[in-house]
């Protein structure tokens, strides 16, 4: 049995007409759409790596069927900034050296929004504790948190 | 040491790009989903791999079922050892060793399984959802042939063989001496010793491992991409065991997701997708879900040591022994060895200490588990962890601080080079240096006071320091694996200017998250004169330069970097020559600089682009013997290699409720001699010693009596997350090292020092109690159980 979905992602809409019930979001986004931004770490929901935004909201791709999504909007990694045109967050995780493999990275910029966009984030604590679900081997945390402390000081003058 | 009296005048006028810390050329592409992992290559049609794994720990394979899985919905084939038998020769971890047995490499388990996780059939389908679900239809019957799970019971007499060939189980045995030890030890002012353990542990990548290999029909050749650090060891072994040229096999590393070691090895996957993309003619893909990564991935330490210091009564430590016992798991794996980890570890224990009298034995036993491989630090996290822990033991036995301890038994400056009890040689680097410095940016005596006043609250407050060396960018003369044939001495850079003017620099070595395409362009920005943003770096491609082994040991600042600097002062020479016939002076008036060539002191100057108009494109403007190809080439090898040293200092409390350690403060002072890219180096930093606080507290891979996994998810396998993890503070001495550049490479000292650093502190925390901290991870478990010990002892035998 295959199922129709109809998807809005990163401003587009895909109608993908034979998706199997089964079909984890992050296969569909990556495989059936070919957008390999969203990594897949675990496939158990702990690394946060295949984090991406449902309607707004932060959500692991790997924990959820791409049949759930139908009628959802997507963002992605590649629904951020380009390599030419960086958003905030992303020049602030360059400039703060945020990343090292990079493979940890979209699922941190995600989850970053999301955070950016619902909490204050006036502690160091804070983000950290908003970061607790991204899981990332290489930095040590200090510089990612550094750059969602900027991110958030450059939100607030900017509002 | 300044960086200003080190500059040239030349050098002070125009920017210099090695020491700044210029953002990384890799950024846009990765923060933005437009990397490109193994995962992420989008071949023709490919199929993709399912393995079906042993859930048995040690059995033989008795008959295998395949018939259901053949004709299961979008199955190509189902290919088990049998199937594959004559496609390769196996991949053996040679080694000169004495008391060395070598186990092969296969691409799938034949005969019998040696542990839980180890591929025995491959299901090749049109989805990986279908591979997957006829994995499940394949039937396997074993006969079970006895779990061998630890390390002492594998020695036992009785206990059953892995490799029966071998007639043992201890795969590996060997043992340093120096000087009289029995006679120190006795007469030593003080002993102090211990059993000390370090478990297994995983260097977890966040990217699984994950290979594509792609097939060209019209050539029969196959492009491997991997998620490995040395493509170019993967190239040369599979060239080898498929019988196929390197004109046919190209092994290429993209974007890589970590490795920390863990894609530092050959593995029967990599054979695997070779010899069924040749065998089917089609592209194949196949990345392992967490559970294979954790079951069937390297693993690290897994070692007991039982070791002994003696001083003399001013606290100078005089012998050192110890005896060591590693479990290697089921392979010596490829091309390290078993040896790898566990010799290390006796190669390392005198540490950056002038120990006159030493004694290392070591014994690498097999047991039904996956090998142990390289892991950030290889060996150094534990030999430091047990060397720094005698150190305390003695500071304390002898009533001396810590610090004070460790100032007396340093190698100074004056003497250096100096070789350690062990054989290896320290040249000139910042030991006591680095001491002070962390000292000092650590404010100790402030924070014994605060100790002191944390005490008086009966709070578990604890201070723990760590000195460590390291060998690294290791050259020619020693094997960066005991005994192994393989050069890992020596890394090519191959630079060009091609007709558009545009640099191409070309290297062997494999990043996997240490930023090189931004620190190789550095260096080559500065001494070819080439604006930075001119130069692309191609890494990790087999087909790039001729040959090349990996990104490992320490070594692609000190070896890629060294190799740059050579190559690029060729090339420079050779647009110098052209630059004086365009520019009509001396060779030696001229100066490159930002992609120009300059007459000094004029503005007569002529671009890169230009010279490479005049070499290339324009027939009239230099004669033909002048027009040679602007590219230069150099291998460059350190021959012996350089030392790297730092001092951590970190601040606990543990939680005498819950027993959960929090870390108050955290200091590293390294000396990693010329920094490239100041950025790069603190993330290093900081990366390395989060890994080390996993392996301080929390990181353990626990196997049950019957060689069974029981931590084979995130959940129960937990790695630092964001709130683990504390801000350090790094303070860099710089003293320059000898090899070229005066690098010295810094990616693994991190995790080298953390683990000694924490056990310290949390020993001192504890110390009302009297608990000696011998074993990690101290996870909240172990400290609750000391503890408790600590009290009934001391219910039962009141002061
Ligand atoms: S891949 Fe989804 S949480 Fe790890
Ligand atoms: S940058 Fe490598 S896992 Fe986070």
């Amino acid at each position: 049995m295959t199922i129709n979905v109809s998807v809005m992602v990163n401003g587009t809409r895909h109608d993908v007409s034979d998706v199997e019930p089964r079909l984890l979001l992050s296969d569909f986004l990556r495989d059936t759409l070919g957008l390999t931004g969203t990594h897949v770490g675990c496939e158990h929901g702990v690394c946060g790596a295949c984090t991406v935004l449902m309607d707004g909201h932060s959500i692991r791709s790997c924990l959820t069927l791409a049949v759930q999504a139908a009628g959802a909007e997507i963002t992605t990694v590649e629904g951020l900034g380009t390599p030419e045109a960086l958003n905030v967050l992303q020049t602030q995780f360059r400039e703060h050296h945020g990343l090292q493999c990079g493979f940890c990275t979209p699922g941190m910029l995600m989850t970053g929004e999301d955070l950016l966009r619902n909490y204050p984030l006036a502690t160091d604590e804070e983000i950290r504790e908003g970061l607790s679900g991204n899981l990332c081997r290489c930095t040590g945390y200090q510089n990612i948190v550094a750059a969602i402390r900027s991110a958030a000081a450059l939100r607030r003058e900017n509002v | 040491m300044s960086k200003d009296s080190l500059a040239q005048p030349a050098d002070v006028l125009r920017p210099r790009h090695v020491g700044a810390p210029i953002k990384r050329t890799e950024d846009p592409r990765l923060l933005t989903g437009n990397g490109e992992y193994t995962a992420d290559r989008k071949p023709d049609r490919p199929l993709h791999i399912a393995f079906r794994r042993s859930e048995q720990p040690h059995a033989r394979i008795v008959r295998i079922d395949t018939a259901a899985a053949q004709t299961a919905p979008g199955v190509v084939a189902v290919l088990t050892a049998e199937d594959v038998a004559d496609d390769f020769k196996p991949v053996i971890p040679f080694s000169r060793m004495a008391n060395y047995y070598a186990t092969p490499t296969l691409p799938l388990a034949s005969g019998k399984v040696r542990y839980v996780g180890e591929a025995i059939v491959a299901v090749i389908a049109t989805s990986r959802y279908l591979a997957e679900d006829a994995v499940e239809l394949i039937e396997i019957e074993f006969e079970p042939l006895g779990a061998v799970s630890r390390s002492e019971t594998a020695v036992a007499v009785d206990a059953p063989l892995l490799h029966e060939e071998a007639g043992t189980n201890v795969l590996i045995a060997r043992e340093f001496r120096k000087g009289d030890v029995e006679a120190d030890l006795k007469g030593a002012a003080v002993r102090v010793g211990g059993r000390f353990e370090m478990t297994r542990k995983a260097p977890l990548a966040m990217e699984p491992r994950s290979y594509t290999a792609e097939y060209d029909a019209r050539r029969g050749a196959i492009t491997l991409y991997t998620s490995s650090n040395i493509p170019g060891i993967v190239r040369d072994a599979i060239s080898e065991s498929l019988g196929l040229p390197g004109s046919r096999l190209r092994v290429v590393a993209p974007d890589v997701g970590g490795s920390f070691g863990s894609k530092g090895s050959l593995y029967p996957e990599e054979l695997l997708i070779c010899i069924a993309a040749r065998k089917l003619g089609r592209s194949l893909k196949w990345t392992a879900d967490r559970l294979e990564d954790v079951s069937s991935s390297s693993q690290a330490f897994a070692e007991i040591v039982d070791a002994e210091m003696g001083f003399d009564a001013n606290g100078i430590a005089i012998a050192l022994q110890a005896d060591v016992l590693g479990d290697v798991g089921a392979y010596s794996i490829y091309p390290w060895t078993c040896g790898l980890e566990p010799v290390q570890v006796v190669s390392f224990l005198p540490g950056p200490y002038k120990i006159r009298s030493y004694r290392g034995a070591v014994r690498g036993v097999a047991t039904c588990k996956p090998p142990t491989g390289p892991y950030r630090g290889v060996g150094r996290p534990i030999s430091t962890f047990v060397t720094e822990r005698l150190m305390d033991l003695g500071a304390k036995a002898l009533g001396l601080d810590p610090i004070e301890i460790r100032r007396r038994n340093l190698v100074r400056a004056g003497e250096f080079p100096y070789r350690i009890a062990s054989g290896i040689i320290w040249d000139k680097t910042g030991f006591v240096e680095c001491l002070d410095a962390a000292g000092e940016a650590a404010g100790y005596e402030k924070l014994r006071v605060r100790q002191a006043e944390a005490r008086k609250d009966g709070r578990l407050f604890g201070i723990g320091i760590a000195s460590y060396a390291e060998l690294t960018g290791i050259g020619s003369r020693i094997a960066v694996a005991p005994g192994m044939p393989i050069n890992t001495g020596s890394e090519t850079a191959k630079i060009s200017i091609d007709s558009t003017g545009a640099i191409t620099a070309a290297f062997g070595v494999a990043s996997h998250g240490q930023g090189l395409e931004t620190t190789l362009a550095q260096i080559i920005a500065d001494d070819l004169g080439a604006s930075f943003e001119d130069i692309r770096v191609i890494q990790g491609d087999s087909d790039a330069v001729p040959m090349s082994t990996g990104t490992y040991a320490s070594r692609s600042a000190v070896l890629g970097g060294g190799a740059a600097k050579r190559a690029s002062a060729l090339l420079r020479d050779k647009i110098k020559r052209v630059a004086s016939y365009l520019l009509e002076a001396n060779h030696d008036d001229i100066e490159l600089s930002g992609g120009k060539a300059t007459v000094i002191g004029t503005d007569r100057a002529v671009t890169f682009r230009q010279v490479a108009k005049a070499v290339y494109s324009d027939m009239k403007t230099l004669p033909a013997e002048a027009r040679e190809e602007l590219s230069a080439s150099y291998t460059y090898d350190p021959i012996n290699g350089t030392t790297a040293a730092a001092t951590h200092i970190v601040a606990v409390e543990v939680d005498p409720a819950t027993c959960f350690v929090k870390i108050h403060k955290y200091v590293v002072a390294e000396d990693c001699g010329q920094i490239i890219n100041p950025m790069i180096v603190d993330g290093q930093v900081h990366g390395g010693v989060a890994q080390g606080i996993g392996a301080a507290l929390f990181e353990e891979l626990v196997y049950d009596e019957d060689a069974q996994l029981l931590s084979a998810s995130l959940v129960d396998y937990m790695i630092p997350s964001a709130p683990d993890i504390p801000d350090m503070d790094v303070v860099h001495i710089e003293s320059q090292s000898a090899v070229a550049g005066g690098f010295r490479g810094m990616g693994e000292g991190g995790t080298i020092g953390a683990p000694a650093a924490i056990a310290n502190a949390i020993a001192d925390a504890l110390s009302p109690y009297d608990i000696d901290v011998n074993l990690l991870p101290m996870n909240p478990q172990r400290i609750f159980g000391l503890i408790e010990q600590a009290k009934l002892k001391a219910k039962e035998n009141p002061k």
